[in-house]
């Protein structure tokens, strides 16, 4: 153990940027580095095998075949993460890949259990942010939305949509901030109401000769359902009803269903 | 004699008023104290200074997103074939799901008719633009031998979305779907070959009719 803790250094931490920088410089001169987009000093976490033995898989999947075995009380360095599994490389160089599960009964170097954040239907409650995309219905037409939300409280929350409308008539965009309300947000499948205004632009397709573009203010009020999908993923259905304030005599209503996906973070 | 009888007195008295003392406490009589603090606790002869080094552990590198650029061909029908050029990102949620956007371009080539009438354009924007938001499954995970010591992990994957495709003059929703095939190179970096079919609705020759448009691609992903 002694000589495991002397071996760890504080790291150098990354920040998001260069890790885009090094994958776009990565990207231009890819025929030339054809290698990871790592500096070579990057200080590796280490953990030591407490389990019997540590399976190395040669993919990050369940099908690809254990070639290697590290023993207990060996410690093995992390390189790398993808989703559940872990590239790991142990004292005598030789590099696999180890799933999630075998890596939580690996032990820190000062002797305590490691907690590989996996996130949780906790997460999904208390979560600040999200960000999703869902598609279908309005009234009559398609729409492709985008949306991103941040967290006040586990209860309430505030989302910025972008939204494209693609119709037989006309097509449009349509952007909005919404208020999200959750009842039971510690629920798996957790039901909330929206509140929200925006700005809805429509331009009539250039085969129809009538017709301007136009852009017009929207309120709407909705409900809908968040269902916790796993790790980091969330299911949206929702319904929405708007009100589009037309310059003309009376206002537009309209009627939205969208189904999709999102993760929160 | 008589001092003898004291002191054997006296050490009697002290023993029964010790176990008084000690026993007091047993029954929940008397006061509950806590033993005197000592200033100095005798065993003490160095004071230690060391503190207890705090060890902050590296972060360990995420590599679930994967950013890339292709190239191929595509066929818009009724106007021919030409190259088509993109950028796609994705985000791995698990090792068989992943997430998907791609914006690629196009050009539209002249139909038969254009040709044969000679100078007569159905429109002049002849720019294929398209995103598309995609959800794809790696239904065939394996690896690829070259030789006897290299190895290389690969992906086939099944893929299908909606998104846009601003296509004479106007945006059409488009559904697409399709397969591909990820060799990576490394742990990183990934050669991709994928095929598409674009769908959408389109009114520019008389009648309104859904339209396949074929696309083919290669293309070169790194992970971050």
């Amino acid at each position: 153990m002694s000589e495991l803790s002397t071996t760890t250094i504080l790291s150098t931490s990354r920040s998001n940027s260069s890790v885009w920088c090094c994958c776009l410089i990565a990207l231009a001169l890819l025929a030339f580095t054809p290698g990871h987009a790592e500096a070579a000093d990057d200080v590796l976490r280490k953990v030591a095998v407490a389990d019997p033995y540590l399976e190395m898989h040669t993919g990050p999947g369940r099908g690809y075949p254990i070639f290697h075995v590290v023993d207990r009380g060996e410690s093995v360095e992390i390189v790398l993460q993808r989703t559940d599994w872990y590239r790991v490389r142990a004292a005598n160089g030789v590099e696999g890949w180890v799933d999630q599960a075998q890596m939580e009964l690996t032990l820190k170097p000062d002797g305590s259990e490691v907690d590989f954040a996996q996130a949780t239907l906790d997460d999904f409650t208390n979560a600040k942010w999200e960000a999703g995309i869902l598609a279908g219905d309005f009234g009559g037409a398609n729409i492709v939305s985008l949306y991103g939300g941040y967290s006040l409280n586990p209860h309430v929350s505030v989302e910025v949509w972008g939204s494209q409308i693609l119709g037989n008539f006309s097509n449009g965009w349509m952007g909005s901030v919404n208020l999200v309300h959750e009842t039971w947000p510690d629920w798996r499948f957790s039901p909330f109401f929206t509140l929200g205004a925006g700005v809805i632009h429509t331009s009539p397709k250039s085969t129809i000769i009538q017709g301007e573009d136009r852009t017009d203010q929207v309120g709407h009020v909705g409900a809908g359902l968040r269902v916790y999908a796993t790790r980091r993923f969330l299911l949206r259905v929702e319904y929405k009803s708007y009100v589009v304030f037309t310059s003309r005599d009376e206002n537009e209503e309209v009627r939205e269903w969208k189904a999709g996906f999102a993760f929160f973070f | 004699m008589e001092s003898r009888i004291r002191v054997l007195f006296l050490i009697a008295l002290a023993i029964t008023l010790s176990g008084c003392a000690a026993t007091k406490n047993l029954f929940g009589m008397g006061d509950e104290e806590a033993p005197p603090p000592s200033s100095e606790p005798p065993g003490q002869v160095i004071d230690p200074q060391v503190e207890r080094r705090e060890i902050k552990e590296p972060a360990i590198d995420r590599e679930d997103f994967e950013i890339g650029a292709f190239v191929g061909m595509m066929n818009i029908e009724d106007f021919g074939t030409d190259t088509v050029y993109g950028v796609r990102l994705a985000y791995h949620v698990t090792e068989g799901f992943f997430v998907e956007a791609t914006v690629g371009q196009s050009e539209a080539s002249l139909t038969s008719f254009e040709v044969l009438s000679g100078g007569a354009r159905l429109f002049d924007d002849r720019d294929l633009t398209y995103y598309n938001l995609n959800l794809g499954y790696n239904i065939l995970p394996g690896e690829m031998f070259i030789g006897e010591g290299r190895a290389y992990n690969t992906n086939f994957y099944l893929i299908a979305g909606l998104g846009s495709t601003r296509f004479a003059d106007d945006d059409r929703f488009t559904v697409n779907f399709g397969a591909g095939f990820r060799f990576l190179l490394t742990d990183s970096v990934a050669l991709h070959v994928d095929f598409r079919d674009h769908l959408f609705d389109i009114d520019v020759i008389g009648q309104e009719k859904t339209v396949h448009n074929l696309e083919g691609t290669i293309g070169v992903t790194v992970f971050f």
